[in-house]
């Protein structure tokens, strides 16, 4: 089968699995409305439907997916009914005590990414087609653990009290979390279309040390506590916002990745061609093809968050646009790819030169992420209001 | 050779619009952007100029400030970096959307067969069927894969062209368009006409702190339809028809259609504690409306209303009134307590002897639950009860600054007044701890300061003491004597004036070296000697042998303090005795006639990244020829973007081209 590796897969599921996917996401956003139809304003009820059907196009030639989603709904639901209304089930419980409370499900999601990354590098040394479905197991494992943990924290906050309830996007703590789960979907994605599991190991490593890094701030700074919404965030706009932000960083940080295993196997394959690295990666034109599809992918998402971002400063500041720290990192690392993105497309740059500013791009979106918030003060680290 | 000739002739004007439209400028002009907005990033914007001058010193600062660093992103050299991309990318589109309009609608129905055969997707295969039909089953085929197709006769057979995904074409011009766009909406909200009519003498930036009803015509802006970003800080009760602009080091007074006022303004907590909402109740007074508009505004609720926008923004003190009390620390302060009133914001003179200060009272805070600021542990939170914050100015104008903690704070089992003093706002506080006594005031330590600034007490203590010193000495003397009781006052005095650290620096320059060693700490033991008997004498029990350890540990807290009260530099201590609150909700109102216009080109860009993105150009030709005989089919194929799911999709259509059409 690998002779298929880097070409583009185009099954698609039976029509009956894509019309009952349908129906099922479907009538599960009906229920929802119907559910919390007095609860819910314009606003949610629009998010629930745009969720509703992104779910629908991603699921309906995507099994696997499928499978996720029904999974996290599954565990999630069982969890919630568990708690019921006593969070400090969380500690007496079975089930969420070891499995299920925010808290756990993160530990497990943290230790399945681990060992899914040291799989993947197993898989690729021993080019063992066996260890790498493995591996990719694992990685759907983990991110189920993580998108359950982050539904249950949700649902945690509101137990701790109704005003201080809010969706689980809001700190440094939680947006590794969707950091760490985007990144593995958007991955999970591409090893599927491309029919490649060799990059596995490349692009789980970051997410391996948001993990850590995740481990370290929970641990040294108590930051998994729930933390009531600081007035500024109280707001629609988070809920989009932020998910978006997410899918362009984890994007950049996989075409980081990818660069990385350009590099390397355009290394090898001058020095030692027939060597383990050399031979069980994807063709040269294959990567580069990839890491120009996640940098495609980033920058739409990452135009997307930053305006969603300017509607919101525009309610909440005053003004679309205030040149704030993190506004201003925004712009640029939307410039740098912007130029990234001329560069291969108009001047037909390729290869390694661009594998390089892929990775530099993901220093610069690093800082953008992190650096901010840890060392220039403005209108988003909050101080004021 | 006459295509060289041509480029040779190319005017000036044609080279500077090549130039601008070149992708290598566009480059360097997105990454230059890109450094450029670093800067404004590292280097907080738009602080008070003192601050800067304090940070860099006076020639850096005079350096940056020409840079236009302290405002970088409305400085000249930075608006010409956007001027020249947006130029550059005026350039690209004008030169491309022609071509690509082209391209978009254009079937190419011209192509030779020579360059169908050069291309990357092509196959060949014959057939039975009659040319004219087959080049009709084709062309149908291809428009159920929803391509736009069409039939060209050429000299021996027929051409079909087909096209799908025309529309990324327009992606490019949406994309480029939309940048073009923003940033002319941003344009138009930026304060470049202000500058402009700086620049030309119509407008002048008003430095000062006066009231508003006094700022010349010449800092004020008329209402109009212009954008601008103003605030205004207005005490509840209390109303405003202006907003204040900042620029630079300065302000300008934007005046608006209506009148704001500030009913309540609220802040709600957790259960935790952190706050959970800011909220101000408004009134508009427009003379257009029927009646004024009464509403709620918070954080992500602004009002609108005329294409105004009003927004929270901050909170401060209203004016809050405080009643104080003035404790004396010195002696030209007195022995009394002085009451009286004050309120945040205002100034008022106070006169000790020949000493005059102005009290410039800065803040008020009704409640404090903050991290200690006295401890390394920052995690540590307490509560301060109340404070305010206020500078006491000489008369040739330098000034320290204060902050008084109302709620007395434990340290070590004991409870202490904190005061916190420092220079420039460049510092941190330094903090003086007033002992409380076991009544829980400050009586105890007043006391004791009294009697300590108390010659005649003095006096009597230091010869008591001196008569006791010197009953074991046969030899003595008047001048002995006389010469003991001076040096004990003289030592209490200099601990007054300098504390313990002042004695010793007297002790290490006065005294000859040879002697120090000995006299040093006889003096020092005197001196603890004296300031116990003054305490103890103050606190009606002479005893010192018979005192508890909460009364030495009071003494020595007390001592602390008052050696520490040279560098606290106030002659009283002021305390709070009661308070009435009124907040200030802090407003920012903008009008931006341009954000329709940059939402526009939002709506365009993420269109137009979409479409350039996912919705590749695809394009096949069939040639269709009859050949002796036989039918032969000639497929080429090109995207221009996607190959790899180029290369499935063309391979699929082959497949069904050739079977399902060319051998039935
Ligand atoms: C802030 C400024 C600009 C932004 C954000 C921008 C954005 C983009 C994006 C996202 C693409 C698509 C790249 C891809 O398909 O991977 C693109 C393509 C392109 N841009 Fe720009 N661009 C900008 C300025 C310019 C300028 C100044 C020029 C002219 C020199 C230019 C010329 C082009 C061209 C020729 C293409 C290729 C279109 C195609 O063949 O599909 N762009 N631009």
């Amino acid at each position: 089968m690998t002779h298929l590796a880097g070409t583009i897969r185009t099954d698609n599921s039976s029509a009956l699995m894509q019309w009952l996917w349908r129906i099922v996401i479907a009538l599960s956003g009906v229920a929802l409305l119907a559910t919390y139809f007095n609860v819910f304003d314009g606003y949610e009820i629009a998010i629930v439907i745009l969720t509703a059907v992104t779910l629908i196009l991603l699921g309906q030639n995507w099994p696997q997916f499928r499978v996720h989603i029904i999974s996290v709904s599954l565990l999630s639901w069982f969890a919630v009914a568990r708690y019921g209304t006593d969070l400090d089930l969380g500690d007496s419980d079975f089930f969420l005590n070891y499995i299920l409370s925010s808290q756990s499900a993160f530990m497990w999601m943290s230790a399945l990414f681990v060992l899914a990354t040291l799989t993947y590098l197993g898989g690729l040394l021993l080019r063992s087609d066996f260890t790498e479905k493995v591996a990719t197991a694992l990685t759907w494992s983990a991110a189920t653990m993580g998108m359950v943990g982050l539904m249950v924290r949700w649902r945690e906050s509101y137990l701790i009290s109704h005003d201080v309830g809010h969706i689980p996007v809001s700190n440094l703590y939680e947006v590794f979390i969707l950091f760490a789960v985007i990144t593995a979907l958007l991955y999970l994605f591409y090893e599927r279309r491309y029919q490649t599991r060799s990059l596995g190991s490349f692009v789980l490593f970051v997410i391996s040390a948001a993990v850590a890094f995740q481990l370290w701030y929970t641990f040294d700074r108590h930051a998994h506590e729930i933390q009531p919404l600081v007035p500024a965030l109280q707001s629609y706009w988070m809920k989009i916002h932020v998910p978006a932000n997410f899918v362009g960083y984890g994007a950049f940080s996989m075409a980081a990745m990818i660069g990385v295993a350009y590099l390397l196997k355009s290394w090898r394959q001058t020095h030692n061609p027939n060597g383990v690295i050399a031979s069980a990666l994807p063709d040269l034109a294959v990567i580069d093809d990839l890491m120009y599809k996640a940098i495609a992918l980033g920058f739409a998402f990452f135009t997307v968050a930053t305006i969603l971002g300017a509607l919101w400063a525009a309610e909440a500041w005053g003004g679309y646009w205030s040149w704030d720290p993190k506004e201003t990192w925004a712009l640029i690392v939307w410039l740098n790819y912007a130029a990234w993105l001329h560069m291969r497309m108009t001047k037909g740059w390729n290869g390694r030169p661009m594998a390089w500013w892929a990775i530099i791009g993901l220093f610069v979106t690093i800082f953008a992420f992190l650096g901010v918030n840890m060392f220039l003060s403005g209108l988003h680290s909050y101080g004021t209001l | 050779m006459s295509d060289a000739k041509h480029a040779y002739r190319k005017t000036l004007s044609q080279r500077i619009f090549h130039f601008l439209g070149s992708m290598d400028l566009a480059i360097t002009l997105l990454l230059t952007l890109a450094i450029a907005s670093i800067i404004g990033t590292v280097l907080q914007q738009n602080q008070p100029y003192t601050d800067y001058l304090l940070k860099f010193g006076p020639f850096w600062f005079d350096v940056f400030e020409s840079a236009g660093l302290y405002d970088v992103y409305s400085a000249l050299w930075f608006l010409a970096i956007l001027t020249l991309l947006v130029t550059s990318t005026s350039v690209c589109v004008i030169r491309h959307t022609p071509s690509m309009l082209n391209d978009m609608r254009n079937l190419r129905t011209h192509v030779q067969e020579k360059s169908l055969r050069a291309m990357h997707y092509r196959a060949e295969w014959q057939s039975d069927n009659a040319v004219s039909d087959l080049a009709s089953d084709l062309e149908s085929h291809m428009q159920q894969q929803g391509f736009r197709a069409k039939q060209t006769l050429i000299d021996d057979g027929i051409l079909v062209s087909a096209m799908k995904g025309g529309l990324n074409r327009l992606g490019y011009i949406a994309t480029h368009l939309a940048i073009i766009i923003i940033c002319v909406g941003g344009l138009m909200d930026s304060n470049l006409p202000l500058k402009l009519a700086e620049w030309q003498g119509r407008l002048a930036i008003e430095t000062r702190d006066l009231p508003s009803s006094q700022i010349p015509a010449k800092s004020r802006l008329p209402v109009g339809p212009q954008a601008f970003r103003g605030s205004i800080n207005i005490p509840e009760g209390r109303t405003s028809e202006v907003a204040f602009v900042g620029m630079r080091d300065g302000y300008l007074v934007q005046e608006l259609p209506f009148k704001i006022e500030v009913k309540d303004f609220r802040i709600e907590h957790y259960a935790t504690g952190q706050p959970k909402s800011f909220e101000t109740d408004l009134i508009v007074f427009d003379d257009d409306l029927a009646q004024p508009i009464e509403q709620t505004i918070s954080v992500n609720h602004p009002l609108f209303h005329k294409g105004y926008a009003i927004y929270q923004a901050s909170f401060s003190d209203g004016g809050s009134a405080l009643s104080l009390q003035a404790w004396p620390l010195t002696k030209v302060a007195g022995k009394e307590t002085v009451e009286f009133e004050a309120k945040v914001f205002e100034n008022r003179e106070m006169i000790w002897g020949d000493q005059s200060l102005k009290l410039e009272m800065l803040s008020f805070r009704p409640f404090n639950i903050n991290p200690d600021p006295t401890e390394d542990d920052p995690d540590r939170i307490r509560n301060f009860g109340p404070s305010f914050g206020f500078k006491l100015r000489t008369k040739t104008g330098e000034a320290l600054e204060y902050i008084n903690y109302m709620l007395p704070v434990e340290k070590e089992g004991r409870s202490f007044y904190l005061s916190g003093v420092r220079a420039s706002p460049a510092e941190e506080f330094g903090f003086l701890y007033l002992p409380v006594d076991k009544n829980g005031g400050l009586d105890g330590f007043n006391q004791f300061l009294t009697e300590l600034h108390s010659s005649d007490k003095v006096a009597a203590i230091a010869h008591n003491m001196m008569l006791q010193t010197l009953t074991d000495v046969a030899d003595r003397t008047a001048e002995l004597e006389q010469n003991l009781e001076q040096t004990l006052v003289i030592l209490v005095a200099m601990f007054i004036d300098n504390g313990f650290q002042g004695v010793g620096e007297f002790i290490d320059t006065a005294v000859p070296e040879n002697e120090r060693e000995n006299l040093g700490p006889a003096y020092l033991g005197m001196l603890r000697e004296m300031l116990a008997r003054i305490y103890f004498n103050s606190q009606d029990s002479s005893e010192i042998d018979n005192a508890d350890s909460e009364q030495l540990l009071f003494l020595q807290d007390a001592l602390n303090a008052i050696g520490s009260l040279s560098r606290y530099g106030s002659p009283v201590y002021l305390m709070l005795t009661d308070y009435e609150h009124v907040e200030a909700s802090g407003l920012q109102i903008a009008r931006s006639p341009g954000k329709p216009v940059v939402y526009l080109g939002c709506a365009l860009l993420i269109a137009g990244v979409f479409i350039l993105f996912y919705l590749p150009q695809r394009r096949f030709w069939l040639l269709v020829k009859a050949k002796s005989g036989v039918t032969t089919v000639l497929l080429a194929g090109m995207s221009n973007r996607n190959p790899r799911e180029f290369d499935v999709f063309f391979e699929q259509q082959k497949q069904i081209l050739q079977h399902g059409n060319g051998n039935s």
